[in-house]
């Protein structure tokens, strides 16, 4: 790798031992995919993945201290991942008990360290830091150090942003010495498709299937999709970025997708078209019957497959305001319909703590209150990661929390079935 | 006895008994069970992986085409090496992950007393001749018998 003379001192240690090997790291990290130099991170802020206290993490804590001591913190703001814990969500005494002394009790002190790292705000907890309301949003053509995989896949495809699927440490890393490698989706034949995807459903595909479809197929290549704008139209509109949010972690979580492009629709695809379709591109035809063979493909793995849920998440990754509201008026509606007051299953919606905020100053929020619904602002996937939860029977209709955990996915039309009239599928 | 060439990410020599992936190795979900509870023979906690499932990972020649899962993979297999519950080695078929090469890179920078060889790009002929139970012996220039 050909360094500036400037990345060169850092790396002599220049600015101490500390910083160079954290140089070290981002040169050796991207050595190892063949990066010739290092570009400038140039987004107003970073996202890290790591947002969870967890008492097996303390070698990744001590690592920080380091960083922290040594004065080598980022003058970039960062959000990081939602927060693992809100005692408005349901668990029992032994469930709480594993969370606060096996799993989560570093939490307070994490988080006292991430403030020193430069974190944007004490609601800068989520996933989705690209929403509006959070305000992390990247323009199109900045490069990012970004890790969280749904996060990272947005701002590639939907915000024409360039991010490679960074993991945990190399996030902060890069944004601490301020460059990272140029490889991978930075580079524009990185960005390139070597995958088509063709859309022959007959009606608009649910987003979570399709992009688990598509991420089983292509793994971590990048797909051109046809045929989806003909059901999304060519707007991004609140709606169609929600649809693109959830489709994308699908992608992310069943692959390793780090970036797509939709036809007429995302940025990339608009500008240059069938130019970003590499030549001998193979193909994957989605039709109807496809992505029934992908849903029944997925394992079960409940002890009992007939048990009853004992609890409902939606919002991996977190919910829009628009997907809120929404879904206010979709149990609101399926409730009536059943003749419930209440929603039958224990039902949690997560979102960003800002999202959130603004959601509490609309009518709606009162209306889904009133159906039994909670909202947080917690990790879904972190709860679920607490031994005594996984043994619990919990639907989603999110192909990330699926993939993770024991989670059963359920589509967004049966997961409204059953949390507001009951009885499995 | 075989032997492939691959290229190394991070160096060392070592010789242990295979375990063998065909399926992505989900860093998160393989070891994040036994991280957490203290078991020191890492035994791997993904049950949407049949080949490594219940099978200890710690101190195993760990053969497997890529990493998949959650962008805490780098950091887990991290603290995996930190807490000396890693593999042996980790030899991949397929050119290196961005993940896994995280981890790797972060181990060997950052940990001066722990050793993890990773060969990547030892083809898919690698992993179709390993078997569980072989003996494994990573040389240097990235040179991998099996026997």
């Amino acid at each position: 790798m050909i360094l500036t003379n400037e990345q060169q001192a850092i790396l002599d240690g220049s600015k101490g031992e500390v910083l160079a090997k954290v140089m070290k790291t981002m040169v050796r990290y991207g050595e190892a995919f063949g990066a010739e130099k290092l570009v400038p991170v140039t987004s107003d802020y970073n996202h890290l993945v790591t947002s969870f206290g967890l008492k097996m993490m303390t070698p990744v804590f001590d690592l920080m201290q380091q960083l922290i001591d040594a004065g080598a913190v980022s003058s970039q703001k960062f959000s990081v991942d939602p927060r693992p814990l809100d005692k408005d969500v349901p668990a029992n005494f032994l469930q709480n008990f594993i969370f606060n002394n096996f799993m989560y009790s570093k939490q307070e002190s994490y988080e006292k360290q991430l403030e020193k790292l430069g974190l944007k705000d004490d609601k800068a907890f989520t996933c989705t830091c690209y929403m509006d309301e959070v305000g992390n949003t990247p323009k199109m053509g900045d490069v990012l150090s970004w890790a969280e995989s749904s996060a990272v896949v947005y701002a590639n495809s939907v915000l024409g942003a360039r991010c490679n699927r960074n993991s945990g440490i190399i996030d902060i890393m890069g944004s601490v010495v301020g460059y990272v490698p140029y490889f991978g989706l930075l580079t524009d034949e990185g960005r390139k498709a070597s995958w088509i995807v063709e859309i022959k459903t007959t009606k608009k595909p649910e987003a979570q299937l399709l992009g688990s479809a598509i991420g089983m197929k292509v793994m971590e290549a990048v797909p051109y999709v046809k045929g989806l704008d003909k059901w999304l139209g060519t707007e991004l509109d609140d709606g169609v970025r929600t649809y693109l949010k959830d489709f994308g972690a699908a992608t992310a979580s069943n692959g390793a997708v780090g970036l797509y492009h939709i036809e007429n629709l995302t940025p990339e695809a608009v500008q240059l078209g069938d130019g970003l379709i590499c030549e001998n591109a193979q193909v994957y035809v989605i039709d109807d019957a496809e992505l029934e063979r992908v849903y029944k493909s997925y394992p079960v793995i409940w002890k009992n497959i007939n048990a009853q849920p004992k609890l409902c998440f939606m919002g991996c990754p977190h919910m829009s305001l628009q997907q809120l509201k929404d879904w206010t008026d979709k149990v609101e509606s399926g409730l009536k319909a059943a003749g419930n007051a209440k929603v039958v299953i224990p039902t949690v919606f997560t979102a960003a703590p800002n999202v959130l905020e603004e959601f509490e100053k609309t009518e709606y929020a009162a209306r889904l209150k009133a159906t039994g619904v909670i909202t947080s602002y917690i990790c879904p996937l972190m709860y679920m990661n607490n031994p005594l939860c996984g043994k619990m029977p919990v639907i989603t209709s999110s192909n990330k929390l699926r993939t993770y955990t024991t989670a059963r996915y359920y589509t967004d039309d049966e997961i409204l079935m059953q949390i507001t009239k009951g009885g499995n599928k | 006895m075989r032997e492939f060439k691959g290229r190394v990410i991070a160096g060392g020599c070592v010789s242990a008994e295979a375990l063998v992936s065909h399926g992505g190795l989900n860093t998160l979900a393989s070891f994040q069970k036994a991280l957490q509870f203290g078991d020191k023979n890492a035994t791997c906690g993904d049950q949407n992986n049949p080949d490594l499932y219940g099978k200890q990972m710690a101190g195993k020649a760990l053969c497997l085409p890529m990493t998949i899962g959650s962008t805490t993979g780098g950091l887990v297999l991290y603290c995996a090496c930190a807490m000396k519950r890693q593999p042996a080695c980790m030899l991949f078929s397929k050119p290196i992950d961005s993940l896994a090469a995280a981890g790797s890179v972060l181990a060997d920078v950052w940990l001066d007393d722990v050793t993890m060889p990773v060969i990547d790009s030892l083809g898919d002929e690698f992993l179709d001749y390993v078997k569980d139970g072989m003996t494994v012996t990573v040389k240097e220039n990235g040179i991998v018998c099996v026997d």
